[in-house]
């Protein structure tokens, strides 16, 4: 029987959660929750989580080990893992290695036995905050010095692709900007049947247009939007060339909140962000309403959309934030949620759908 | 969209009595949909012949019918109520049959009454066969490949088309005889060759057999507007080829992938989507270990028992959110009732682990078959929830009282390896345990159980953790690390007292004082996302916080009575309810424990708070010290709750009402026969033995034939009359294990009238509600017998003397609330048979019947009040000018090798009730509404022991008189001669080849006639004949008693009476007198 190595999870306000720490490492970062019941891999490995703590609120984790398929970056990107029990040995014809070997070989410090729904209760009442993994023992000057450590900004950059890559197809041929794209979404366009040609967060407006693409693809990442505004710069002239060449442009979450900054509106902080797979967003058009995947800390101000040659196209049924929008004369759209999934339910794949359609069909609303 | 504004009244068909498979969740589920109904200022008519549910409670409908499900009473009460809806899918697949068959019949249309939720297509879709097939197929959904063949050939070539292993079964043969798995062309052509023997038309359906498969539910809901959700998946521990009722389930899915996961839950929604259901379906998926391949196996399209247990599992009120959804509500309209903020369109996201356990009767039904198969075996289930697998898997085991308190099974110490691993390869309600065992003694390993079992490893290595454990604790010393890691694995104290062989209150005290203690987290349907207001808590040693928020109000726990089994069913459900409502009116928090997820007592919103856990000691002593309640309430929660009385008292918990030592004045024999000499009640001579040989002396001296029990029973388990000392010899060396700790009681069997009393005493003034005369003699259960109200036969001298004798008891025992006694009445002579010192299965047909809140009133004598402060006088209250008769069902259709005969061993599942100020008319209800297949005229089977044969004489002549053909074996048929009639003679079983099991098969017997002859095997001839006619759907009348009574129904339906519906409001209103 392995001895359990006590450590501990600290938050700014001074709260402390006790656990067991798996490889004995420290963590500093933002702690954040999701909700969802299957998908840790999925977790682990979207790109989005760079340099958060993330706190999963189902307490049996690794049941089913890691399987390749299921990755959806290179590798993972979160600063830590707090959960409740931390199943050694899973069981899955997929699996091919356990949890344990993938969070030590990605070097991503992990909490366990923690009550999870404590740490969440925390959350949801105070608000997302920084905190620390310490092992129990950990003295006062480790705890502060890690404490200080900043929350880095350049998180974009820290996940997006060095250089551009393509992925063959038979279709259109789509840029994807990758801010920190899960593979699944990639994998969406390709399903689609796109070309896709993936370039880094850096690449400007016009390396992009040179490539004469098809549609216009903008992914999903981490952090704050206003932390990239070259970024914002970028899309900005996207955009303004869209009005001559009526392009296709789909954004997904960081991608969506870039999109509106880039428009002219304006995005906050929500106090404790969506991250689950059970967030249902009406569509509007519509009226009917679908189970939706999230994982956003931010969201973009319906007020500050007034004005703005832009239609909300979604809402959250939860809490009535924004969830989508459409550009009223251009072929430009984006959803804050994820209807890739992965983890999360499949009930948004025609949004794909709508930019196949765009892409190949001309559709237009 | 607006809810449907033309809807004013609705009616919502509830699902009758409770039978293996239709337990008390529709009682939940119809109440919790009448109460929607109501909230929207709708009219709601319910239909129910269930006396024993919350929801024929007056206060649940504004028309309650407690009357017959038959289409035929059905249309009466809708031609006479006139609703514009009918809402039917919260009435199990009862309902929804009765839905279908009124919608043929052009009812609904007739009336112009629409059929809410689930489309009529749909039903077919999901339950034809071939249609399911074609949908399924038009949806690209698979369903495993099957074939109908009727010679061999073409199944082996089928087999050879889609591979082994493939399923046979027999079409139109009940309960699977003759069906089996095989593996390979030669197995294939046995079980063929056996179907096609077997099957009435010689077919044959051979299926691909997916045994093994992981087998995974979904719960969908779906809106008129489209939106569909998934309230939960489960998966099931037990691999495909155990019925899902019958097998162990954890929710949410714990081996799947989010791939998986999603997978399955698409093609949930597509299913709903095709089949158009507005409210809640059910999908069951077989899913292969090895790929991402799976079939669909099945498709419930109405809420179903796993509804309810998704409901109890997430928090999420299915029956109600489907009830609107069924007037015309959306998803996104709908609040959810446990946040108050956001909306029902959502999928709960759960923070903890489900586990359900099936709960089987196989206390009950010694000598049925155990095997678990594709036909479902349970009566009831228990759910348990922790933030780990193996607290939840422990704290369900103790949840069932089946006399384990974790995966060990006493009787199993002396198996040596052999037998265990003999066992491992049965699939029975035992396998869990053996599995452990297996574990215990490191016999075989993760993988070696696997490859036997197929179950998933994941629980496999849970449950090793637990016997790991255990062994632990067996050979180390218990430090409080150790301690800490046995309740991590859930173990309770008890276990970890009897594998240390400590003091239980040693180990307690230890755990108290190294600060393990259990911390209470709230089931809020959102993992904490968001803010909720649901009282609903379940305990985990796995947590730092403990959430709940106790108060300083008065508050009383009410204790539950767990899982639905023979003898304890949802009467003692209703009562809890009953009592948290009390408490509440008496501005008192009322705080509930049950375990129990088919109930309404375990619906959030019934209680000031709820605590979904275990009823033992320690899981109630618990929540004591967290709560810090006044006391507890012990008497409405059936012998679960009865007996955690002492031991509660014994840990310093005041007991509200009756004290437990009176308690155990009534049950200890010794101390009630005490109680008899003072009050000077005289009782059949009986006697405690301890030893076999006393048993033998006993007997002799009070004279066979004897009634013997074990002391301390609940539904006559075990309890049977004996003839004569060979039988009684037997009997005490299969039935019983005596001993000075576990007595039998040997008792003179008085044949005579039984009758039952129901009375409220503050242990001065003594109410009697109602009397009720039971229409088999001494001798069936109580719980098996026609039971009428008023007594028809009593003279007014024994009425008196049994208000005389309650009285007399209640007193003496100084009963504060309920006590249930039952009499028998020989020759104008009443003797007592039994005090129960709490509330009883007949009391929520007694409080429905003469409208005694009697639950209401027994709980606030509890709590101090006396009778006279709530205006009732001592004795019986008047009879009403009604007659109500109670009638037993049984599930023996779905329990192959349990004789029907009825004796002293309570066999029924439930029960139904008919109202009517005639008698007759009340009986035929009763019986209608119990399923009784009853012929008006056609051939009648006799067949009696000798002791019946003169009674049976006369009875042969009245229903000849009325026009049935005779069929007899020669000793009766001579018997019959006698009286100047004749009677076809048949031979015995297997004696020529036009035997009577023969003729039951033609189809040419209507009604059986047959009482138990001596012996008790299942090989005797009178079994045969009986189980003949279950299999057949012939009425088998065990009883003379019941036989005479058929006989008036059959009298009075020749005389062509008309026979009406009226609503309870009606008769207990005092509606117009028709009699």
């Amino acid at each position: 029987m392995k001895r359990n190595v006590p450590g501990k999870l600290i938050l700014q306000d001074g709260t402390v959660f006790t656990g067991s720490l798996l490889g004995g490492t420290t963590a500093t970062g933002e702690v954040v929750f999701n909700t969802g019941m299957t998908g840790y891999q999925e977790i682990l490995t979207d790109p989005s989580y760079c340099n958060q703590i993330v706190t999963l609120t189902y307490p049996l984790i690794g049941n089913y080990g890691i399987a390749k398929r299921f990755m959806q970056s290179r590798k993972s990107f979160v600063n830590g893992f707090i959960i409740g029990e931390l199943s050694r040995e899973g069981s899955s014809c997929h699996m091919t290695e356990e949890l344990t070997e993938f969070l030590k070989a990605q070097g991503v410090p992990c909490l366990y036995n923690v009550d999870t729904r404590a740490v969440t209760r925390k959350i949801r009442s105070a608000g997302t905050m920084k905190g620390i993994i310490v092992p129990a023992d950990a003295d006062e000057a480790t705890i502060k010095e890690l404490m200080a450590v900043p929350i880095e900004k350049e998180v974009v950059a820290k996940v997006t692709i060095p250089e551009a890559y393509e992925i063959p197809g038979e279709g259109p041929h789509v840029t994807v900007l990758d801010f920190g794209i899960k593979q699944n979404i990639l994998d969406s366009l390709s399903r689609i049947g796109c070309r896709l040609t993936v370039l880094p967060a850096s690449t400007t407006a016009e390396e992009v247009l040179a490539m004469k693409p098809d549609g216009i693809f903008l992914s999903n990442g981490p952090g704050d939007p206003k932390d990239v505004p070259e970024v914002i710069e970028n899309i900005k002239k996207l955009i303004a060339a869209d009005k001559e060449n009526n392009l296709p442009i789909f954004g997904i979450c960081l991608g969506h909140q870039l999109l509106s900054l880039a428009l002219g509106a304006d995005t906050y902080k929500l106090k404790f962000g969506h991250r689950g797979s059970n967030q249902p967003v009406k569509n509007l058009l519509t009226g009917k309403v679908q189970i939706s995947s999230q994982n956003h800390g931010y969201a973009v101000d319906d007020k500050s959309l007034e004005g703005l040659p832009m239609e909300i196209t979604h809402i959250n049924v939860n809490d009535g934030t924004v969830e989508g929008m459409r550009h009223k004369e251009l072929p430009i759209y984006s959803v804050q949620y994820h209807p890739e999934a992965s983890p999360g339910p499949d009930d948004n794949v025609y949004l794909f759908e709508q930019f196949r359609d765009m892409l190949t069909k001309g559709y237009r609303w | 969209m607006p809810k449907k504004e033309y809807l004013k009244k609705v009616m919502v068909i509830g699902s009758g009595p409770i039978i293996i498979g239709q337990a008390a969740e529709f009682d939940y589920a119809g109440s919790q949909a009448c109460r929607a109904l109501k909230e929207e200022g709708l009219e709601v008519v319910l239909v129910n012949s269930n006396p024993a549910t919350i929801m024929t409670d007056t206060n649940i409908a504004d028309r309650v019918y407690i009357e017959p499900l038959t289409p035929e009473f059905l249309e009466e009460i809708i031609a006479k109520e006139r609703p514009n809806g009918l809402l039917a899918t919260l009435g199990g697949q009862a309902g929804l049959n009765l839905a279908v068959q009124l919608a043929e019949r052009g009812v609904l249309e007739k009336y112009e009454c629409e059929l809410l939720g689930t489309p009529l297509m749909a039903v077919k879709k999901a339950e034809d066969r071939e249609l399911f097939k074609e949908t399924m197929q038009k949806l690209g959904e698979p369903i495993p490949e099957s074939a109908i063949v009727e010679d061999v050939a073409s199944a082996v070539s089928f087999a050879n088309e889609i591979g082994y292993p493939i399923i046979v079964r027999p079409a139109y043969t009940m309960g699977g005889t003759g069906g089996g798995i095989a593996d390979n062309e030669e197995e294939l052509t046995d079980i063929v060759i056996k179907g096609l023997k077997y099957s009435m038309i010689g077919q044959v359906l051979i299926e691909r057999s997916v045994a093994g498969w992981k087998e995974i539910e979904y719960e969908v809901m779906r809106d008129g507007n489209d939106n569909c959700i998934t309230i939960c998946n489960m998966e099931n521990l037990d691999p495909v080829g155990v019925h899902t009722g019958d097998s162990i389930v954890v929710a949410p899915s714990q081996t799947m992938t989010d791939s998986e996961y999603q997978m399955l839950r698409s093609a949930s929604i597509r299913i709903i989507r095709e089949l158009g259901i507005e409210g809640g379906c059910n999908a069951q998926y077989a899913l292969d270990p090895n790929s991402e391949r799976y079939y669909v196996i099945e498709v419930n399209p109405r809420v179903s028992r796993s509804s309810a247990l998704a409901s109890k599992a997430t928090g999420y009120p299915i029956a109600k959110v489907s009830a609107k959804i069924a007037i015309g509500y959306t998803l996104d309209e709908i609040t959810n009732a446990v946040t108050q903020k956001t909306k029902a369109c959502f999928e709960p996201a759960l923070d903890y682990c489900v586990v359900k356990f099936p709960r089987w009767p196989f206390d009950k039904f010694v000598y049925a078959d155990h095997t678990l198969g594709t036909q479902m075996k349970a009566t009831g289930e228990v759910m348990s929830i922790d933030r780990n697998f193996e607290g939840a898997l422990l704290k369900a085991v103790r949840s069932l009282e089946i006399g384990v308190h974790r995966l060990h099974m006493d009787f199993m110490d002396d198996w040596d390896w052999e037998t265990i691993k003999k066992h491992l390869t049965q699939i029975n309600d035992e396998r869990i345990f053996v599995i452990a065992e297996a574990f215990r003694r490191g016999i075989a390993c993760v993988d070696e159980i696997h490859e036997i079992t197929k179950i998933d490893k994941w629980f496999l290595r849970k449950i090793k953790s637990i016997t790991d454990v255990e062994n632990l604790l067996e050979q180390m010393p218990l430090t409080d690390d150790l301690l800490r890691r046995a309740k991590d694995v859930g173990l309770a104290d008890r276990s970890i007292a009897e594998i240390t062989e400590k003091p239980i209150n040693e180990i307690r005290q230890q755990r108290k004082a190294a600060g393990i203690l259990p911390c209470y987290k709230m089931v809020d349907t959102c993992a904490a996302e968001f803010e909720a207001a649901t009282p609903y808590y379940y305990s985990t040693f796995h947590a730092e916080e403990d959430e709940v928020q106790t108060s300083n109000a008065r508050k009383v726990i009410v204790l539950g009575s767990g899982p639905i089994r023979i003898g304890q069913g949802v009467e003692f459900d209703y009562c809890s309810v009953h009592s948290v409502w009390a408490l509440r009116e008496m501005g008192i928090e009322a705080i509930i424990i049950n375990n129990n997820p088919e109930t309404v007592s375990t619906d959030f919103d019934i209680s000031d708070r709820l605590y979904f856990e275990p009823l033992t000691t320690e899981d109630v002593l618990n929540i004591v010290d967290k709560e810090k309640p006044e006391g507890v309430i012990v008497q409405f929660g059936g012998q679960t709750a009865i007996n955690l009385a002492a031991s509660l008292e014994a840990a310093g918990v005041k007991v509200f009402g009756t004290s437990v030592d009176d308690i155990d004045r009534a049950e200890d024999r010794e101390r009630f026969d005490e109680v008899l000499t003072e009050t000077n009640i005289p009782r059949p001579q009986g006697a405690s033995v301890t030893t076999v040989q006393e048993a033998f002396d006993a007997a002799a001296r009070i004279g066979y034939p004897c009634m013997v029990r074990p002391s301390y029973v609940l539904g006559g388990r075990a309890m049977e009359i004996v003839y004569n000392e060979e039988e009684l010899r037997d009997y005490m060396g299969r039935a019983v294990k005596v001993t000075p700790d576990h007595p039998v009681l040997v008792d003179r069997y008085m044949e005579g009238t039984e009758v039952e009393v129901d009375a409220i005493s503050d242990g001065v003034d003594v109410v009697i509600p109602g009397i009720m005369e039971h229409v088999e003699r001494a001798g069936v259960h109580s719980g098996d017998s026609i039971a009428v109200y008023p007594p028809q036969t009593l003279s007014s001298k024994v009425i008196f003397t049994i208000i005389d004798y309650t009285k007399r008891l209640a007193t003496n025992l100084h009963v504060k609330g309920l006590l249930n006694i039952q009499f028998v009445v020989v020759n104008d002579e009443v003797f007592i048979i039994e005090v129960n010192p709490r509330s009883s299965r007949t009391v929520p047909f007694l409080s429905k019947i003469t409208d005694v809140k009697m639950v209401n009133v027994a709980t606030r004598v509890a709590m101090g009040e006396s009778l006279a402060s709530q205006g009732y006088k001592s004795g019986l209250v008047d009879f009403r000018p009604y007659v109500a008769v109670k009638a037993p069902v049984f599930s023996f259709a779905k329990m192959t090798d349990v004789d029907i005969a009825l004796g002293p061993e309570m066999k029924s599942t439930g029960e139904v009730m008919g109202i009517d100020y005639h008698y007759a008319r009340a009986l035929y209800k009763a019986m209608v509404g119990a399923g009784m297949n009853i012929p008006v005229h056609g051939c009648i089977l006799i067949t009696v022991a000798d002791k019946d044969k003169e009674e049976m004489k006369q009875l042969a002549k009245a229903f000849y008189d009325i026009g049935f053909n005779l069929v007899a074996t020669e000793g009766t048929a001579r018997a019959i001669g006698t009286m100047g009639i004749s009677a076809q003679v048949v031979g015995k079983v297997h004696q020529r080849s036009a035997d009577i099991i023969q003729m039951i098969k033609q189809g040419r017997i209507n009604l059986v006639i047959n009482t138990l002859t001596q012996g008790k095997h299942s090989a005797n001839d009178g079994f045969k004949i009986r189980r003949a006619t279950v299999e057949h759907g012939i009425a088998c009348l065990t009883s003379l008693d019941t036989a005479w009574e058929v006989l008036r129904v059959l009298t009075f339906m020749r005389e062509r009476r008309l026979v009406y519906s009226l609503a309870v409001q009606d008769y207990v209103g005092g509606g117009d007198d028709l009699a």
